[in-house]
């Protein structure tokens, strides 16, 4: 089983907002920008991978119930959404790798 | 049993706060204790609502009226209404500007979104009077 918390240790990710719920397990993986698109797509408990750090990627997140938010290539996380992450619990990573990259990262880490 | 009702304005142009009333719906409904995939169809379809609301209409109101085997919502505003609603509800149809499509938005899925994840959806809409579209879930 994958959680959170082994994701980051494992990925080493950067946290930028640690959520409620570190344990929960990752089931799936989710990478897309386009907002409607993921909240239509994703399934809940996916790792979700997208460049997009604003306030409405993590009502996404929310709606959407993936397991983690998580930034590839560093891209920006702005204020606005780091408040709505903490208020809602959403736990938002970020990595330099790319998002090809990180897929096959967490791919690697659900099937090892 | 009385239906439990509910109203939610949608401000214009506040993309911060876009998602509050859908967020607050979808806490509301998992409290009730309704089946996951309701939830998370309700969610969707008024979350597509309230952007459609802040990008097109100058914001709107939504009402939620639960009922012990139906869930209905409505979505008011006095926007611009929508000319062409075949189009509309056409995915990838979008006619979102620029500025919003950096934001994420404008990949012309919202009708389609609120169509695929209700099980009854009305669109009425006026020219330079606005749109209000009914929707039902069937719990």
């Amino acid at each position: 089983m994958l959680t959170v918390k082994n994701l980051i240790e494992k990925g080493n990710m950067t946290v930028l907002v640690d959520g409620d719920e570190p344990e929960r397990e990752i089931t799936g993986c989710y990478c897309g920008d386009l907002l409607s698109w993921v909240m239509s797509r994703a399934q809940s408990g996916d790792a979700w991978l997208t460049v997009m750090g604003n306030v409405n990627a993590i009502g996404v997140a929310a709606l959407a119930d993936t397991a983690c938010i998580i930034l590839t290539e560093n891209a920006a996380f702005d204020e606005n959404a780091n408040l709505r992450a903490q208020q809602n619990g959403i736990t938002v990573l970020q990595t330099e790798k790319n998002t090809y990259e990180t897929a096959v990262l967490i791919n690697s880490l659900l099937n090892g | 049993m009385e239906p439990i009702r509910m109203k939610y304005e949608v401000r214009s142009d506040d993309f911060s706060v876009a998602g509050e009333a859908s967020g607050k719906i979808k806490r509301t409904l998992k409290d009730l204790g309704l089946d996951a995939s309701v939830v998370r169809n309700v969610a969707i379809a008024v979350y597509e609502g309230e952007i459609n609301m802040v990008i097109h209409a100058n914001g709107g109101y939504i009402e939620v009226e639960i009922n012990p085997d139906k869930i209905k919502i409505v979505l008011k505003d006095s926007g611009p209404g929508i000319p062409d609603v075949e189009k509309a509800m056409q995915a990838g149809f979008s006619t979102a500007p620029e500025n919003i499509r950096a934001l994420g938005f404008g990949a012309g899925m919202g009708l389609p979104n609120i169509k695929k994840y209700s099980d009854e959806m009305y669109i009425d809409t006026e020219l330079g009077v606005g749109t209000t579209i009914t929707l039902g879930f069937n719990i």
